[in-house]
């Protein structure tokens, strides 16, 4: 304990020492991941989102879905049950950021993609309890009213494709604002939605 | 007479944490009645539940919590160090620069401007701001200790020191995105590698914003208050380092059974438990601290606060390692449970320690004998405390219930009920939460009255040093 009055006495020599101390964790955790294959190779059959799926994706972002939505489905029997095949890390490498989720006050949304026909996602957002009596989620009228931003989106392709390698194609970069001029949130969303889990069937055994 | 500016600049603290700390939990409030009724927010966008629990969360941690953490770590290291605020035009651009990010939170969480990244869904130009004012407090805090007059540093600048430091690594790290628009960015890290970069930094959040920094604050004012000395120097040291060096570690235990790789989720399990022990190090340190004057146990409700705030403390960090067990959690992740468990930490620790070194505080600072009503003192006590656990029981029981009702199958190999049926089961709950958070907000309304009387009142007391053993 003596010498820990060194310590105590040098704020310099603390200040290191907490800083060093506090970096491993992250040092050993998170850095080989970066360069885990399982972690950072796309599933074959992932596709980057299209335009108006990732204008769809900014709007789920921007109002928090989050919140009471996961993505990711646990390997439990109940939740293949009732979500579908279980989550794999290949599936998520083109999502910047990351929508995995910490609380399900609503179901899991991983594999939602086509298990909905879009006229029930509509009446769903419009007024959830329409659909689903017993649901407290509440409901997203203004998607209907509102437009995409299309300049944002295009935007954030080229972001995507300069920054992450996310592998677009100079076609769909040129007409990616072309492609969702005009259409309504209510439509993203539901795109968004509708791919969401799709590399990898349901009910895959 | 002559004002000084130490205290004055502590004073703006002590005041912004009150007020948003009222703020900050009658969104909370709101949100859990919105969880309870969900048309309550009438389909106005700025009203709805997923764009006001960011504000929440933030206006909670950051906005009463960090005005809390700043105030008292500039009162402890002036007084510890007997010397004034190094920098004192820079202090007031920390508190000014501080109250603009959280003004920023609000003018722009609520419109659907957000990361997403929780409790770090501040977009980016608030995140670079944010740096700014958080370098210039280290300025602050660390000059103050090189111009000490003593030549140890008091442990509660340690905690505080660690906070601070930590907070800066995890706050950048975290927030390294790119920027689409003026609002708009995405994160570097793809999927799987940005969960466990979010959970680091969420996880140590907790770790050093509402643990270190508060670890800070208990270290001052319990020994002051009870008027007895740190109850073990040396547990202090090695608490103090285990703590520091195990939390960074357990982050992956927000990922359990997750696509994050198996190796990394048992790392963070392992290191969960661990903790267990620094956590218990801290509690069993301050509460021992009232050894051999038990008596202000019953007769000092501030006394109260600060012990009570203890054992929650200890009751969270027995309950997070029990939770980060893989089994236990796959029962627990995404229900309520957790929700019971944050607020156990929050409101219970948190909270609790932050209200009991205010009343400590104000009288000292406005220069009074004691605070205007120590009978508020006690009714505050009791209200708040009858929040908490009515908010907790009743998370505990829905998180376990719907659970379990997950989980449940039925002899044929199907699940035995739907997703809607679990949520219909929850709404009594949600209704018992929502009266334990209007309980502990009631609570510091009254504190808030408490200390209007208090500033307000006559007989100023002669100045008391206040330098803790």
């Amino acid at each position: 304990m003596s010498k820990h009055a060194k310590i105590e006495k040098n704020i310099g020599l603390m200040g290191i020492l907490i800083a060093l101390v506090v970096s491993m964790g992250g040092l050993v955790e998170i850095v080989p991941l970066m360069f885990q294959t399982s972690v950072i190779e796309a599933h074959p059959n992932l596709k980057p989102y299209t335009a108006l799926q990732l204008a769809g994706r900014d709007i789920y972002i921007s109002e928090g879905c989050y919140n009471c939505h996961s993505q990711q489905i646990r390997p439990f029997v109940d939740e293949t049950l009732r979500y579908g095949h279980y989550s794999q890390a290949n599936e998520f490498v083109y999502d910047h950021p990351f929508q995995w989720g910490s609380k399900r006050t609503g179901p899991d949304l991983h594999r939602v993609g086509g298990k909905y026909t879009d006229e029930w996602h509509e009446y769903h957002l419009m007024d959830p309890r329409s659909v689903v009596p017993e649901s407290n989620m509440p409901g997203y009228p203004w998607f209907a009213e509102k437009l995409v931003d299309a300049e944002q989106t295009a935007a954030g392709m080229k972001v995507q494709a300069k920054w992450f390698g996310v592998p677009y194609t100079q076609e769909q970069l040129d007409s990616a604002q072309a492609d969702v001029d005009g259409k309504t949130q209510l439509e993203a969303v539901i795109a968004y939605l509708q791919v969401l889990g799709t590399a990898i069937p349901r009910s895959y055994k | 007479m002559k004002t000084n500016f130490n205290d004055e600049i502590v004073k703006k603290f002590a005041i912004a944490t009150v007020l948003w700390g009222i703020i900050g939990m009658l969104v909370g409030v709101f949100i859990a009645a919105e969880m309870a009724w969900p048309l309550l927010n009438a389909d106005i966008p700025w009203l709805t539940f997923s764009r006001l629990r960011p504000l929440h969360t933030n206006a909670v941690i950051f906005a009463f919590g960090g005005n809390a953490l700043i105030g008292t770590s500039f009162y402890v290291v002036y007084r510890t160090c007997k010397a004034n605020l190094f920098m004192p035009k820079l202090a007031s651009f920390v508190f000014w620069g501080y109250q603009l990010v959280i003004v920023g939170a609000v003018l722009t969480l609520p419109f659907g401007y957000t990361q997403s990244r929780e409790y770090a869904e501040l977009i980016w130009p608030i995140d670079v701001f944010l740096t700014i004012v958080w370098v210039a407090y280290a300025v602050v805090f660390f000059g103050t200790i090189t111009k000490r007059k003593e030549k140890h540093i008091f442990v509660a600048n340690w905690f505080y020191a660690a906070f601070i430091i930590t907070i800066a690594l995890l706050h950048i790290v975290n927030n390294l995105q790119i920027p689409v628009n003026w609002h708009l960015s995405y994160s570097v890290y793809p999927g799987a590698v940005d969960a466990i970069v979010q959970w680091w930094y969420g996880h140590n959040a907790v770790g050093f914003f509402l643990t270190a920094g508060f670890l800070g604050m208990m270290y001052y004012f319990i020994p002051m208050q009870a008027g007895r000395p740190v109850y073990s120097y040396r547990l202090s040291i090695v608490h103090f380092w285990a703590l520091i060096s195990s939390y960074m570690w357990a982050g992956p235990h927000h990922l359990h059974y997750t696509s994050l790789p198996d190796w990394t989720q048992s790392l963070g399990m392992v290191f969960s438990l661990i903790l267990l022990a620094p956590s218990w190090g801290g509690m069993i340190n301050g509460i021992m601290t009232l050894s051999g004057a038990w008596h202000k146990l019953r007769d000092d409700p501030i006394i109260k606060f600060l012990i009570v705030s203890l054992s929650f403390y200890g009751m969270s960090t027995f309950e997070g390692p029990m939770m980060a067990i893989k089994t236990v959690n796959a029962l627990s992740h995404y229900t309520d449970w957790t929700i019971g468990h944050v607020h156990s930490g929050a409101l219970g620790w948190v909270a609790l320690i932050t209200i009991g070194s205010l009343y400590v505080l104000i009288p000292k600072l406005w220069k009074k004998e004691a605070m205007y009503s120590t009978k508020l003192i006690n009714t505050h006590f009791w209200i708040a405390t009858l929040g908490i656990v009515l908010y907790i029981a009743s998370m505990w029981i829905a998180g376990v219930m719907q659970g379990l009702m997950w989980r449940d199958i039925n002899a044929d190999g199907t699940v035995v009920y739907s997703f809607a049926e679990t949520v219909k089961a929850t709404y009594p709950y949600y209704i018992a939460r929502f009266i334990g958070g209007t309980l502990f907000l009631a609570g510091m309304c009254i504190m808030l009255y408490n200390f209007i009387m208090t500033v307000k009142s006559k007989g100023d007391a002669k100045d008391i040093a206040g330098v803790a053993a």
